[in-house]
């Protein structure tokens, strides 16, 4: 499988405060992997860095042989990379169809388009006229990951997709995840529900203070391994 | 009586072109959050360019729009890129003190090129015609303008709701970050906004010049009354701000009304009535 | 090994010794300087007083205002009204200016306040207006043409031209010299501490119970009564007041805010500079009039986009000088 994306030796910074050390990572054509990590492990930071929101030097991100860290996040969106960031954050001044077509702004050619779009959340078809921030959190996500999907990107990455919802949301939002990636998306799904995360993916890597303290197929990884790479301890 | 109706109605019709002073002030505040101190400087700038215009072309102010309007729009979205967009951030002193320095630039320039002579706008017949309605003499400039100024808010409302472009202003006045990972070029869509916004400031430049005549040194007066219409407005809402010049030329043309010297000063003093009464404006953008 | 922490470092003993020295040298003008000098450097303290109160209101307090010009022509026009009507002695007349802008801040400060940021500033410059307008209403002060301070007033100052000239001259250094100390002893203060906390954070400040609105209101009616005592000051040295002149926001604002800037906002040390290089270019390019306006425009704003903090913060970063200690120091002791 061709290599997607790949992070060497990631270091990333906010002013003085380094938040990640020297990440590697590698993405292969249609892989899902999964990020775990504590809160301030770094994960976000790594997702900001990739989607070119925080500046890298170029080569430490490298995307379909590309080195990518140095370019502006607008540039990165229209290459094929789209985020579904923390707490949805849709535009509350859009309503959900417009969220959605500001989603389909870089107009890469794809399978996704609105149609398709309401074909896999069709609560949001009904709901489309309205203001995005009058739907429940559950719909909020589906417009968040929806709106994502639009750019019809090579690699998507959800950050935190489960926070702050009711399971039975979650399971459904995670139901629709394989229809997701069978499109042939590669995904990087980060999430503090680990038996989440390991049950779409194929691969795991955990963060803790920054640095990649696991990274394991997720059918071979254990219990006490996760235990001690999200915590730092031996349980 | 008569002349107090006569007063309210040239006021009604005034507030026409001062709600043209402030969309272009009101639409980057709402996109960008800037306060553009040099507002009042590039509406006289306008009115310059006009000047030019028809000097050079021989043509009618109204035609001159043609050349001032992509001017302008050039010239904003010049500015937006290659200076204002630097001194976007949390910080609010760097965009407050930079277009203070460019006003200050702008009026010396002007001074420089056209001297402080007063110079006016040629609009010919349109200029002294009037209609009459029921008694009152209604000049045809002043209802023009307004009508100019009730157009150009209109499509302003329609870029804004029902464009890509307005959606693309309202995403990235919602959340930079996030619209430019949607793909959106901040600096871009910054520099699109100050177009618009210029483009506006144009052909409020030109209504102006042929109304009264202008100088170098009168736009501080300008920015002042756009900003009036705006905080009296509700801050964010277009038609609010219609409302908001509505008011100010009402004050204005009654206090003119009463001593000529208190012309400016009544709208002054109607506007800090609102600050004090209604400190939002008297119609604040509703959240949705 | 132990450590003391502290405010003064070996500059700023320095930097107090030199100035007392300067000081004394500058108070001493009168018997060494010509007239044109003196007349110069009296406008330069003037220059410098405005810069520090507005830099304490815009670099500390975040209120950032283009309308301080209505204090100092109000402070001017105060002058005259007392001296003319109320038959005051200019000196008294000048310092119950700024009293009397003391006791008109504070209603302002409500109305304006409600303003935010940049809204705040153009709310000031709105204030500055009316009372363009009220004064210019005044007939017995004027008009819109304004009046000329009578003979008997001038005299009652000094009744030489000399006496005159050295008394204006000593009045400026000695504004400048209260101003600049006021400003240094509020910052030091337990209030100063308080300003500078909703500098760096309101949030986090408004958390430490700190009281945000009564701060700022407090240095907005504090540098209007200065400003107003300054504006006394410059027109009893001009002995012509008009509207125009009094509340030109390019004399007394446009000025004053390149001033901070070109210095470094936020300094203490800033504005001194700053007034030294603004009088320093307008020495050399004033013959260029419009030309000179905008390139100080244009200094301005470059200086804002490449070095926010001014000539001060790039001198300071690269030598860690600080002349006005304020910040803290941690220090090994031996």
């Amino acid at each position: 499988m061709p290599e997607v994306l790949s992070l060497n030796a990631l270091d990333a910074r906010y002013g003085d405060f380094q938040a990640l050390f020297g990440v590697d990572m590698t993405l292969a054509e249609g892989e899902v992997i999964a990020i775990i990590g504590a809160n301030g492990a770094g994960k976000t930071t790594m997702l900001r860095s990739i989607s070119g929101l925080l500046k890298n030097k170029p080569g430490q991100i490298v995307y379909r042989g590309r080195p990518i860290g140095g370019l502006r996040a607008d540039v990165v969106a229209h290459l094929g990379i789209a985020l579904v960031p923390e707490g949805r954050q849709l535009f509350p001044s859009l309503s959900v169809e417009e969220n959605l077509l500001l989603g389909g702004k870089v107009g890469r050619p794809g399978p996704w388009s609105l149609e398709k779009v309401y074909d896999l959340f069709p609560i949001l078809k009904e709901r489309r006229r309205q203001a995005s921030t009058s739907l429940s959190g559950g719909q909020q996500q589906m417009v968040a990951i929806g709106r994502a999907l639009m750019a019809n990107p090579d690699l998507v990455m959800f950050d935190e997709i489960s926070l702050g919802l009711a399971p039975v949301v979650i399971k459904s939002i995670y139901d629709a995840l394989p229809g997701i990636v069978g499109e042939g998306m590669t995904a990087m799904i980060v999430e503090q529900d680990i038996l989440k995360a390991l049950s779409v993916s194929s691969r795991v890597y955990c963060l803790q203070e920054g640095r990649v303290s696991l990274e394991a197929r997720t059918e071979d990884v254990t219990h006490d391994q996760i235990t001690q790479a999200y915590f730092g301890v031996v349980a | 009586m008569i002349e107090w109706v006569g007063a309210i109605v040239q006021g009604t019709l005034l507030g026409g072109l001062y709600a043209l002073f402030a969309a272009g002030l009101s639409l980057i505040f709402g996109v960008m959050r800037l306060v553009n101190i040099a507002h009042g400087d590039l509406i006289v700038l306008a009115a310059y360019l006009g000047l030019s215009t028809t000097l050079m072309l021989g043509v009618h102010p109204f035609v001159a729009l043609i050349v001032v309007m992509p001017l302008m729009a050039a010239i904003g979205y010049a500015l937006q890129r290659g200076v204002l967009n630097r001194t976007l951030g949390p910080d609010i002193l760097p965009p407050l003190l930079v277009t203070f320095g460019l006003s200050v630039i702008l009026q010396n320039a002007l001074l420089e090129g056209f001297t402080a002579d007063p110079q006016k706008l040629n609009g010919g017949a349109i200029e002294t015609a009037s209609l009459a309605v029921g008694g009152l003499a209604v000049g045809v400039l002043p209802l023009l303008t307004f009508a100019i100024a009730v157009a150009v808010i209109a499509g302003l409302q329609w870029v804004f709701y029902a464009t890509a472009l307005g959606r693309g202003f309202r995403a990235v006045s919602d959340n930079q970050d996030i619209a430019q990972i949607m793909g959106l070029n901040k600096a871009h869509v910054f520099g699109l906004a100050m177009a618009l916004a210029l483009a506006v400031t144009a052909i409020a430049g030109i209504l102006l010049g042929m109304r009264t005549s202008f100088d170098p040194a009168i736009g501080g007066g300008r920015l002042i009354f756009g900003f009036e219409a705006v905080i009296i407005g509700g801050l964010g809402n277009l038609w609010g701000t219609l409302a908001g010049g509505v008011i100010l030329g009402v004050a204005q043309t009654l206090g003119a009304k009463i001593d000529p010297g208190y012309q400016v000063l009544a709208g002054h003093i109607a506007f800090l009535v609102v600050l004090a009464v209604r400190p939002n404006g008297l119609f604040p953008r509703v959240e949705h | 090994m132990s450590a003391r922490v502290t405010r003064s470092t070996r500059a700023s003993r320095v930097g107090t010794v030199v100035a007392a020295l300067a000081l004394l040298v500058l108070a001493a003008a009168p018997w060494w300087a010509g007239r044109a000098d003196m007349r110069l450097m009296g406008e330069i303290y003037l220059y410098l007083s405005l810069a520090c109160l507005w830099n304490l209101m815009a670099g500390y307090a975040g209120l950032v205002s283009v309308g301080q010009q209505a204090f100092v022509g109000f402070g001017g026009y105060m002058l005259f009204a007392l001296t003319i009507f109320g038959g005051l002695h200019p000196i008294a007349a000048i310092l119950a200016a700024g009293l009397l802008a003391a006791m008109l801040s504070v209603p302002i400060a409500t109305l304006i306040f409600r303003l935010k940021g940049a809204y705040f500033a153009i709310g000031t410059w709105v204030i500055a207006e009316v009372f363009r307008l009220s004064f210019a209403q005044i007939q017995a002060l004027g008009g819109g043409s304004g009046s000329s301070l009578p003979v008997g007033v001038v005299k009652s100052l000094a009744a030489s031209r000399s006496g005159r000239e050295a008394l204006s001259y000593w009045l400026a250094l000695g504004a400048a010299v209260i101003v600049i100390l006021s400003v240094y002893l509020f910052l030091r203060s337990r209030r100063g501490l308080a300003l500078t906390a909703i500098r760096d954070s309101e949030v986090a400040a408004s958390g430490l119970g700190i009281d945000i609105w009564r701060t700022k209101l407090e240095v907005y009616v504090v540098t209007s009564a200065f400003t107003a005592v300054i504006g006394g000051l410059i027109f009893s040295q001009k002995l012509r007041i008009s509207p125009d002149a009094a509340f030109s926001v390019n004399d007394w604002t446009a000025f004053v805010i390149f001033i901070v800037v070109i210095g470094g906002i936020g300094t203490l040390e800033g504005p001194i500079i700053g007034t030294l290089v603004f009088f320093a270019l307008r020495e050399t390019l004033a013959d260029f009039g419009t030309i000179y306006l905008m390139v100080l425009g244009l200094v301005a704003i470059v200086v804002m986009l490449k070095a926010p903090k001014g000539i001060w913060g790039l001198v300071r970063d690269r030598f860690d000088l600080e002349l006005f200690p304020l910040s803290y120091r941690v220090r090994k002791r031996d």
